[in-house]
């Protein structure tokens, strides 16, 4: 199935995104913030992406992903996990300082 | 191996962006390991999904061959180098203001 890939991405959305709604985390309503983070990293990594597709280190069975690429050959799904994947873990660690508020992160005012 | 060496590259250049270049210091906190060890399980499972079903293969030879949930080894260290590196600077935006 097309959507193999998305499913997977799909689930991480639904996975994590509920954090928003039950526990009030906050990240989205700090979606700056949460870019700022997230694409000097995910860029490093688009970019080591680019090259491990470029040499086939790893390559995408294209019956299973939706066929949309952008820059460099990267399946659309790529660029998706690069924000998804950070989103949700932005996300779980601001539950976990939602639920255990006297460990401090290190940003505490 | 070059998916191995690369990976560990990122990871160190990750623990270096947390420990030294920013000092935050997230890896010395319960509450970055608390939210890896929910992180986990999630990984090891769509890491599974993704491989399991050939969504994503890896050439043999760019990798060390030790796998974890049908996933490359690697793959557990690059998630945790991307997680480390977001939240790093999550934490440090955070800081700023």
């Amino acid at each position: 199935m097309r959507w193999g890939y998305v499913a997977m991405l799909t689930f991480t959305v639904v996975g994590s995104f509920w954090l928003e709604v039950v526990l009030k985390v906050r990240v989205l309503q700090r979606i700056a913030r949460a870019l700022k983070s997230i694409l000097p990293v995910a860029i490093a990594f688009l970019v080591w992406d680019a090259w491990a597709v470029h040499h086939h280190d790893w390559y995408f069975d294209i019956k299973q992903i939706l066929g949309i690429y952008g820059p460099f050959r990267i399946p659309l799904e790529e660029y998706l996990f690069f924000l998804v994947v950070p989103l949700a873990a932005i996300m779980t660690l601001e539950a976990v300082r939602k639920v255990k508020p006297q460990w401090m992160i290190g940003d505490e005012k | 191996m070059t998916y191995t060496f690369i990976v560990l590259t990122f990871v160190t250049s990750s623990l270096a962006l947390d420990l030294f270049v920013t000092r935050i210091r997230l890896v010395t906190r319960r509450a970055f390991w608390t939210s890896y060890a929910i992180i986990l399980p999630f990984q090891l499972l769509t890491n599974w999904w993704l491989t399991s079903r050939n969504i994503v293969m890896y050439r043999g030879g760019a990798i060390i061959g030790w796998r974890i949930a049908s996933a490359p080894v690697e793959d557990l260290i690059f998630g945790f180098a991307l997680i480390l590196g977001v939240l790093t600077l999550w934490v440090k935006l955070g800081k700023r203001g």
